[in-house]
């Protein structure tokens, strides 16, 4: 009944290395591809935090790289954008098939995966580096990039549906292997990731391919810009769910089983997924509280949505650590607290780095409060307070979780044992710190009014502002902090990828739940529901708006001001 | 469905607390009339500068303690670049972009809006002290947006008239 019922054998280590072969090669590539994408994405947030100490490298840089706004699009665009999509395709892909304990269902439509997500990346790379395209991540119209960007986007979101549809496929194929049975949790946590994407991920669709991709062809004249921007945070939003969704995956159903423990509760588990669903999507407008054109009951309805979910983030505040103090208590922990010494800080890189990440990621959820309060909002509304925000949630949770799942995942998919366990202790511990310090600098500055997306070494008006200074100096040291440790877990992934073969194949990891859930209800192992149920919040939430700016907003033609 | 007893608790304190922070945020904005920007209304950016009121942006007066300031964003600038205003007076700013999206920021102020081309971004606020403030573009807008800034001059109520 649970293959992980008896702590695996040889045998069955060596039956999942099987399992996992047909499909390791072109997962072990989207993990590659993701992790130089970190790295070229990366070099530029080392500017970025260094300008805002009003250090200026960019003038020893050849080139377009010279260009202070070219390289915070690709920063954007291939960490935000590229880096985490390709990790994620990656991960859950691996993840779904360990959890159903069969084969991607469709290996041709996987490897069709991995070349439209390439030859999209290709485009948005080309283009932004040809400064053809220096629009930010957010490629706002009417600013107007070339076509390629545009048409590089479409083919990485495209990249996307298509790795959902084969977890689709495969999901079905195993029920018709299975009559009658429950989806395994892990799978259920994958498949109820890829069905809030699909959903959220319609308003990035319609705004490529409606408005502005015909639009930089020269099909359309003109543009609409508060409608593309508002369909734009149709999807911008629960886009950090999509990011955040595969560190819950690894947290829920993984992380419980490393520190030796089990999942506290399965029917949370799936209840927390089936939320997102739900909920992810009614949220975007609290980007755009202070935009003119949006109506105000939109904007508060969007911003009690956004709190509502931050809920399902509570409950796992719950039940993943319950499930991780679980495993210190059979690892000899004691006390209301004191059990926390009992988990592997300093031994275990893998759970060192997901522990400090969720550390991390409650900060965030409370600065992620406070952005969406509309009357707060109004002091940090596009201040570095909000990259502070974001970077503790890209950067410290999710970027993190994927640095410590890589220090087993990497490992498994190469057949090559870890490099440095004790390099990687302290890799997962300096990003942590990195990250806190520079999203601490970017905390203060925002707070003092220092806007985002500014070149501020040039800016004429920071020397008014003294307060700033040693916010900057905190968000350089914080940023130059993580840089190294970045180039720390690529160098331990080089020298794993290249290094000695394992003796022994490993295994994904797979929390066992601490009690059967014999009593589990049926609509806990169901989606299709939740996403319809998620789908008509959306449209309540969003066609009124968006329906009155396509009928009645003006057009405007196009600008390239770089 | 077997809930955790202390789960239990968990998951009531939780919604208990999501659902007081919502209603707070709810009488926020109909209690204490915290407004933030709605719509004001649209324009034709291809001909804003033709008709009023955006043919000539300015300082208006409009009534005993009464100001209006029109203003339009560009790349990289604001029209006027220099605001003069009495300490005390109601300042409604009226604003538009005639190219791409811009941001409007006076800092330690609740002045924080969007430009949106089409869009006018009309907010209220009274400067209570004399003083100088800085009024800069907080939304990218191509390579000069670091230098796209103005001027809020905030005169003693007596001295300011014209």
């Amino acid at each position: 009944m649970n293959p992980q019922a008896q702590p695996p054998t040889d045998d069955a280590q060596g039956a999942l290395a099987e399992l996992y072969r047909p499909d390791s090669l072109h997962i072990r590539i989207f993990i590659y591809i993701s992790f130089v994408l970190l790295a070229v994405g990366g070099v530029f947030g080392t500017l970025q935090a260094l300008d805002k100490m009003k250090v200026d490298l960019y003038r020893f840089l050849p080139g377009t790289l010279q260009l202070y706004y070219t390289g915070l699009t690709a920063h954007g665009v291939l960490l935000a954008l590229l880096f985490t999509g390709t990790f994620i395709i990656g991960f859950l892909s691996l993840a779904l098939v360990h959890g159903l304990r069969r084969p991607l269902a469709d290996r041709g439509l996987a490897w069709a995966t991995l070349a439209v997500a390439v030859t999209g990346a290709l485009a948005l790379l080309v283009t932004i580096f040809r400064n053809d395209a220096t629009v930010l991540f957010t490629f706002y119209a009417p600013l107007q990039a070339h076509p390629g960007f545009y048409a590089g986007l479409v083919l990485v979101a495209l990249a996307t549906w298509m790795a959902a549809l084969n977890a689709w496929i495969t999901w079905r194929a195993w029920k018709r292997e299975h009559p009658g049975e429950r989806t395994p949790l892990m799978a259920f946590a994958v498949l109820a990731t890829w069905a809030m994407w699909v959903l959220a991920s319609a308003g990035l669709a319609v705004a490529l391919l409606v408005y502005l991709l015909p639009w930089s062809i020269g099909q359309a004249e003109q543009v609409n810009p508060l409608l593309t921007r508002a369909l734009f945070w149709f999807t911008g939003h629960p886009l950090v769910y999509f990011w955040l969704l595969p560190a819950y995956v690894s947290w829920y159903t993984m992380l419980p089983a490393q520190v030796g423990g089990r999942l506290f509760s399965e029917s949370l588990a799936r209840l927390v997924f089936v939320l997102f669903v739900v909920l992810a999507t009614p949220t975007g407008l609290h980007h755009m509280y202070v935009d003119p054109g949006v109506p105000h009951g939109f904007k508060l309805l969007h911003g009690v949505m956004t709190y509502a979910v931050i809920f399902p983030s509570l409950v796992t505040a719950f039940t993943v650590v319950a499930s991780v103090e679980e495993g210190a208590r059979r690892r000899g922990g004691r006390g209301y607290v004191l059990w926390l010494l009992a988990l592997p800080w300093l031994s275990n890189p893998s759970v060192a780095g997901q522990l400090l990440a969720m550390l991390i990621f409650a900060t965030g959820g409370i600065t992620g409060l406070i952005n969406s309060s509309l009357n707060m909002n109004l002091i940090v509304h596009n201040t570095l307070w909000v990259v502070g925000h974001l970077h503790t949630q890209v950067a410290g949770a999710v970027t993190l979780t994927f640095m410590a799942v890589s220090y087993w995942l990497v490992p498994l998919l190469s057949g090559r044992e870890l490099w440095g366990r004790k390099w990687a202790v302290l890799q997962v511990w300096t990003w942590f710190f990195g990250t806190a310090v520079m999203a601490r600098g970017m905390h203060w500055m925002g707070l003092a009014s220092a806007p985002r997306r500014t070149f501020l070494t040039y800016a004429r008006y920071a020397e008014l502002f003294g307060e700033w200074q040693w916010g900057g100096v905190l968000t350089a040291a914080g940023g130059v902090l993580m840089t190294v440790s970045g180039a720390l877990f690529l160098f331990i992934m080089l020298r794993t990828a290249l290094g000695r073969t394992a003796a022994q194949p490993l295994t994904v990891p797979e929390a066992r739940p601490l009690l059967e859930p014999r009593g589990l209800p049926r609509w806990l192992d169901r989606i299709s529901p939740w996403f319809a149920l998620g789908a008509v919040l959306a449209a309540a939430a969003w066609l009124p708006s968006l329906l009155r700016m396509a009928a009645h907003y003006p057009t405007v033609q196009g600008f390239q001001l770089w | 469905m077997d809930i955790d007893r202390y789960e239990r608790m968990w998951i009531v304190l939780s919604a208990a607390v999501l659902i007081s922070l919502m209603l707070a945020l709810t009488y926020s904005i109909y209690g204490l009339d915290i407004r933030l920007i709605g719509d004001a209304g649209q324009v034709d950016p291809a001909s804003v500068t033709l008709r009023p009121p955006f043919d000539k942006p300015g300082v208006y007066m409009e009534g005993p303690g009464r100001y209006r300031v029109v203003m339009v964003a560009r790349a990289w600038s604001f029209q006027p670049a220099e605001v003069r205003v009495p300490a005390g007076a109601d300042v409604t700013f009226q604003v538009t972009s005639l190219d791409v999206i811009h941001g409007f920021r006076i800092p330690y102020t609740t002045i924080n809006q969007m430009i949106v081309p089409g869009q006018v971004s009309e907010i209220s606020y009274r400067f209570d002290e004399p003083g100088e403030h800085v009024l800069f573009c907080h939304e990218y807008c191509g390579v000069g947006h670091h230098v796209m800034e103005g001027r809020i001059i905030v005169e003693p109520a007596s001295a300011a008239t014209d």
